[in-house]
């Protein structure tokens, strides 16, 4: 193993290509093109259904990997939790329920199924990839969050539910890991944008 | 496992992924809380979890924890609650199947909104399918459940 790994740095090196940046947020920059690259990554899971179907245009959340307007006419509400009477925790409980339960049975996770709030959308549905990298780093449309912040985003548990989603449901196309590597080169490299 | 279902706790035993709907009707035998899809999709199971709505059959009795239980028993002892009083008046029910999801997430709908419109309504009974129909009067008798919530009448 350690062996192949050396391998790969070799490779690397013998066609004058860097390393991918540190993946623990303290690495070197990475170059504008590595993080061009890796934000294409971040965009294939931003854009898949597990994080897009809440991050809709309207104030109608999505659902399936279809991507089809939610049921029981489900809507964002004042502050992104749903409707009173119906809020998003009517029906998504603090956990996936158990396989027993069988499909079509709505996740969960600890701390609450939600929408972005109204004044912070945070639209990732029909997005084009520079625009959503824009909207993405953007206090004034982010909710007010720093790279930082963001980052620290991702470790909630509504976000790394999308890589446990439960029966019958389809993860996002790279693993958790991968996704972090490449937020953390996109990030170190000055968080570039696709024209 | 201990639960406090309407006001009184109650010890149960039962798997920690059994639906709080089996617990509710097939333990404590609290039955005026129905089983209609099992999935989350109609609202017949719902009951309150500290005031809030939320259907019995996703949710494993052991995410309940110390949460306060509330079911259509638990409303009041005779059907005198403004929201049991109003259905009958306004003569809401068909067949009555779902009318027990429906009066849960009216009564958390009133304790949160005094005063609904018809669009909060709609916003927060969509969740509650009723196969009669009763749509229409659904809405009247929570405009009447209202009034009757603030000391009014017809």
């Amino acid at each position: 193993m350690k062996r192949s790994g050396i391998c790969f740095v070799l490779v690397l090196s013998a066609c004058g290509a860097k390393p991918a940046a540190s993946t623990s947020g303290t690495g070197g920059p990475a170059s504008g093109n590595q993080g061009l690259v890796a934000f294409e990554t971040v965009r294939g899971v931003l854009q898949h259904a597990r994080c897009q179907n809440c991050h809709p245009r309207g104030d109608t959340p999505l659902q399936g990997d279809d991507g089809r307007p939610h049921l029981q006419n489900v809507q964002r509400g004042p502050d992104g939790h749903g409707m009173v009477g119906e809020r998003c925790t009517t029906c998504h409980g603090p956990m996936n329920p158990p396989d027993s339960y069988g499909p079509h049975t709505p996740p969960g996770v600890t701390t609450g199924w939600r929408m972005p709030k109204p004044d912070q959308r945070l639209v990732f549905v029909g997005v084009a990839p520079g625009a959503l990298c824009e909207q993405v780093k953007d206090p004034a449309r982010n909710g007010g969050k720093d790279m930082a912040a963001l980052r620290a985003h991702l470790d909630d548990p509504l976000v790394t539910w999308a890589w446990s989603p439960g029966f019958g449901r389809t993860p996002p196309p790279v693993s958790r890991q991968a996704f972090l590597d490449a937020w953390t080169t996109w990030a170190n490299a000055g968080a570039p944008c696709p024209k | 496992m201990k639960l406090d279902i309407n006001g009184t706790v109650r010890e149960v035993e039962a798997p920690p992924e059994m639906p709080l709907l089996w617990v509710i009707r097939d333990l404590l035998g609290f039955t005026g809380t129905k089983f209609g899809c099992g999935m989350a999709q109609c609202g017949a199971c719902t009951v309150h979890l500290d005031g809030q709505p939320v259907r019995s059959c996703v949710t494993p009795v052991s995410t309940v924890g110390t949460r306060k239980v509330r079911t259509i028993e638990g409303l009041s002892p005779d059907g005198s609650h403004p929201v049991q009083r109003a259905w009958a008046e306004a003569d809401v029910v068909q067949c009555g199947y779902c009318q027990s999801g429906q009066i849960m997430t009216t009564v958390a709908l009133l304790e949160q909104n005094p005063s609904p419109s018809d669009t909060d309504i709609d916003a927060a009974l969509s969740g509650n399918i009723c196969r009669c129909g009763t749509y229409v009067r659904i809405r009247e008798a929570v405009h009447l459940a209202a009034r009757l919530s603030h000391g009014g009448g017809k």
